[in-house]
């Protein structure tokens, strides 16, 4: 037997103190040189945990100032002197003069006020990338549900931080919630005094907001973050196509030492850009707005950025005609249907789509190849539909601000949007899905036909051709190498006796939703094509781009790629 | 079953990454993989002189981050905020410059380190099936099922199962009852109706709290109004809230503008062409603020529902389905702008009782 080793560097001599105590060598062994891949796209994830890191950091440095109370106190400090002498609750005191009083104090309010903005940004971004590569598919729909519960509660935190400091915005804010879970029928008064401890305002909402804000929201943050991170890599990170790069392995570069530096790097680049916005642009200046009164408001005010869709579709619903009164009890479909039902089918939508699609599909496969966004046309246009609706409805919640500084009627931006509201999702559906479409047509010229090189040759008969060159053999596999799924098949309504089969309207019904998927599809190059494309240039018919078998909706000339 | 889940991997994975791809084998109907491209030096790799500029590069950037550091400690020591908000927006700028600095030069040097002098090498790591294998997953099931089976529950003693799992699903409710007793109040939802205006209080001036002589309300003036009460009460929080259901936005129009007011048959709730109306908006509750005097008419802020304050502050455009509840008011004795009642429906926003 071998004697082990023993260490002579201090390094050494740390790492196995460490290892006679924890084994800790097994998981360096399993993470020190683990591959990742790289793309910038991957580094949006990072955005939104590192803007977490520093949401935590500059929030733990407002906790030791900010006073969660909504005890009613006169403001006896110097500065800033419209606030001398007023009324107001002990948090907004607090906050004012946390931003004046106290060095650095302002500085980290606005640092942990952008960062909350960019935290959601990202992690928004960080989905669309997700969605649109394709990378929730088997085996990581799990994370994507983890994912999405992690956007719902980086909603609420930013929600309840933004209503922490008690002035006029934010408790109009809170006011608009009132009123939103006022009209959930049957028990939204009840749910209404939940919230408050009473009627509103009360005098409870900003201690218990402050609790879910500090606690409760930012530990369910942290838990879900480690298993987020847990599953990434277990199951390894997904990797764009290329040559070499296959579903049952990683190309990429070591953790150690090239991520642990990358990584380190973009979180100080990500809380130096951070410090630079909080340094350099104000936000949320309370002390212009004064403590929360329930009767003054301030024209031009927008929520923050994540909110807006809400906020923008509760100024797009018509009123008159939409409040509904059965048997004497009231049923406000003018809040229900933009602040309840809209949000609802959105996450409903976020929350089931990979299951949704896997069903469609019929795929059951591990997938860790990530799909070029053009060789999913209904997923990539439903994503893009689905974001312009988002943006016609943030747009909405800027209507007054168009309007003042476009010198427009408001009521006629009201409109426009509304129409848009409907027809802007469907035409950014069908375009979406013939761009992409289009894409693969001229990944199919390309790969068949090559490069335009801008050389003409005459012949010697006088035929002037241009001479294209062919693709190299890596740019030729990132077109080639995608699955085109086809429409699923089920079995007929009755078997070979004429019994009738239990299941099959539901099957149909998949059927259906699946044709709307795959219909429409462009298959990739094969071999056998290629070659025929090159003998038909061989004999000079050059100007047959497109073989009528590539044409779209018309099915393929190939049975269906067999499918698990 | 599990290792022929996915035939395509399997498919994929009889090309072998390598940069040759000939002898991987090729299906009729598929392209060869042909490997992972060849791996290109950068410019550090092969030039000792670049290595060398880069080295310095980082070094200068970590330098520039602790000059950062300190610069940001002396901006913290020299330049305290003085009070006004000039003062305040220079140290906050000095102080975050300065930590910007020193975040960013850490940063940019980290990462143009691992761009330019670490490895660049490209690996190639075996996936495995996430799914256990083989013997492993033999003795997971049966270790599942000698453990179940060593519980004594399998198959058997439904009531002690039934008694558990209702045990197990009851006990919150220990915790949940008195939580969900007391955290909403005294439950009193039929507060929602009501507000602190009674016959003979007064309208007053919102803040000051100073009660209206009808005399001096001029044509086309708005008022905000609340009612008049104590000075003691409108330090407290009851008064926030009272306040907040019973704010009113009062106008005086010409008379004959104002063509409908919300009075029933036989009743005046409108004074010499004075009418207030609750000033808590019908859609979501914000309160109801911008007046234009040319058109009468009254923008809510938030999401534009608009009244008609001449036509019974009726709905002419918006997200906002009822008119704004108006508050009858007559002049007591003293000229004062006095209210005739409390409003005659709930106030604000629309919920499941209004109506009961």
């Amino acid at each position: 037997m071998a004697q082990q080793q023993r260490p002579t560097t201090r390094v050494g001599k740390a790492a196995d103190y460490l290892d006679q105590r924890t084994s800790i060598g097994a998981l360096v062994n399993q993470l020190a040189r683990k591959v990742f891949p790289d793309h910038w796209s991957f580094m949006l994830g990072e955005i939104a945990l590192f803007s977490f890191v520093v949401l935590i950091a500059s929030g733990f440095f407002l906790t030791m100032f900010f006073e969660p109370s909504m005890a009613l106190v006169r403001f006896e400090g110097e500065h800033p002197a419209a606030m001398q002498g007023q009324l107001m609750s002990a948090a907004f005191r607090s906050t004012v003069e946390m931003s004046f009083e106290v060095r650095g104090g302002l500085l980290m309010r606005q640092i942990h006020h952008w960062a909350a903005l960019i935290f959601v940004g990202s992690i928004v971004l960080h989905m669309f990338r997700i969605f649109f590569t394709g990378a929730f598919r088997k085996p990581r729909e799990v994370n994507w549900l983890v994912g999405a519960l992690m956007l719902v509660l980086a909603l609420a935190a930013g929600f309840s931080g933004y209503s922490l400091p008690d002035d006029v915005l934010s408790g109009n804010g809170l006011r608009i919630i009132d009123g939103v879970v006022k009209s959930i029928p049957l028990i939204g008064s009840y749910l209404s005094f939940l919230v408050f401890g009473g009627e509103f305002p009360g005098e409870h909402i900003i201690p218990r907001l402050f609790t879910l804000h500090i606690f409760v929201i930012p530990g369910l943050l942290i838990a879900l973050i480690a298993l987020h991170l847990f599953l990434m890599v277990l199951q390894k990170h997904t990797q764009y196509p290329g040559g070499g790069r296959t579903d049952r392995n990683v190309v990429g570069y070591p953790a150690l030492p090239v991520y642990v530096a990358k990584m380190t790097g973009n979180f100080f680049i990500i809380a130096g850009v951070l410090t630079l916005m909080g340094a350099t642009m104000a936000i949320n200046n309370v002390w212009n707005y004064g403590p929360y009164d329930p009767s003054p408001v301030s024209a031009g005010t927008q929520p923050d950025w994540y909110i807006l869709f809400v906020d923008g579709a509760l100024r797009l619903m018509p009123g008159p005609g939409w409040e509904w009164v059965i048997g004497g009890y009231t049923l406000s479909m003018n809040l229900l249907i933009p602040a309840v039902v809209v949000p609802g089918i959105l996450f409903t939508l976020l929350f089931a789509w990979p299951f949704v699609e896997a069903r469609v599909t019929g795929d059951r496969g591990e997938h860790h190849v990530l799909d070029r966004p053009r060789n999913r046309p209904v997923r990539t246009a439903m994503g893009v539909a689905l974001f312009v609706a988002f943006m016609v409805c943030a747009l909405a919640a800027t209507n007054d601000l168009i309007a003042t500084h476009f010198s427009l009627s408001i009521f006629a931006i009201t409109w426009v949007l509304r129409v848009l509201l409907i027809v802007g999702p469907v035409l950014a559906f069908w375009v979406t899905k013939r761009v992409c479409l289009g894409l693969q047509r001229k990944d199919r010229e390309l790969v068949l036909h090559g490069h335009e090189s801008g050389r003409i040759v005459r012949f010697a008969n006088g035929e002037y051709v241009e001479v294209h060159t062919p693709l190299d053999e890596q740019e030729r596999w990132l077109r080639v190498s995608y699955e085109s799924p086809a429409p699923l098949e089920i079995a007929p309504l009755t078997d070979s006796r004429g019994v009738r089969r239990a299941g099959y309207r539901s099957e149909r019904r998949w059927q259906r939703l699946s044709r709307f998927f795959y219909e429409d599809r462009v298959e990739p190059v094969t071999p056998a094509e290629l070659e025929a494309a090159h003998a038909a240039h061989a004999h000079g018919r050059h100007a047959q781009v497109e073989r009528p078998a590539a044409a779209v909706g018309a099915g393929t000339e190939r049975p269906p790629q067999e499918r698990a | 079953m599990s290792e022929n889940q996915n035939p395509r991997t399997d498919a994929s994975n009889e090309v072998t990454v390598a940069p040759e791809a000939g002898n991987a084998v090729v299906h009729a109907d598929r392209f060869p993989d042909p490997g992972v491209p060849e791996h290109k030096h950068r410019l550090t790799d092969t030039d000792p002189k670049a290595a060398k500029r880069a080295e310095r590069t980082v070094t200068l950037l970590f330098v520039l981050s602790i000059l950062g550091t300190v610069g940001s400690i002396v901006a913290y020591v020299l330049v305290p905020p003085d009070g006004t908000t000039a003062g305040v927006r220079l140290s906050t700028l000095l102080i975050g410059l300065g930590l910007a600095l020193s975040l960013l030069g850490i940063g940019v040097a980290g990462i143009h380190w691992a761009k330019t002098l670490m490895g660049d090498r490209e690996f190639v790591q075996e996936r495995h099936t996430l799914a256990t294998q083989g013997e492993a997953r033999e003795t997971a099931i049966r270790d599942m099922n000698e453990g179940l089976e060593d519980s004594g529950v399998i198959g058997r003693r439904g009531v002690l199962k039934g008694a558990f799992f209702g045990a197990l699903a009851l006990f919150p409710l220990a915790i949940a009852v008195p939580l969900i007793g007391s955290v909403g109040g005294d439950w009193n939802i039929s507060k929602f109706k009501h507000t602190m205006w009674q016959r003979g209080t007064r309208l007053a001036i919102d803040p000051s709290g100073r009660p209206i002589k009808a005399a001096d309300v001029t044509v086309g003036s708005v008022f905000h109004v609340v009612p008049e009460t104590t000075e003691e009460f409108r330090e407290t929080h009851e008064w926030i809230t009272e306040k907040s259901k019973a704010v009113v936005l009062m106008v005086r129009l010409n008379p004959e503008d104002l063509r409908t007011d919300q009075s029933p048959e036989g009743e005046t709730w409108s004074h010499e062409g004075i009418v207030a109306y609750s000033k808590i908006c019908t859609h979501v509750g914000c309160p109801v603020a911008l007046y234009e005097q040319q058109t009468h008419h009254l923008l809510c802020p938030c999401h534009q529902s608009t009244f008609d304050i001449a036509d019974s502050a009726k709905v002419v455009f918006g997200p906002a389905n009822r008119r704004l509840p108006q508050l009858p008011i007559t002049v007591d004795d003293e000229g004062y702008l006095v209210a005739q009642d409390d409003f005659a429906e709930p106030i604000g926003p629309s919920f499941w009782e209004r109506l009961k």
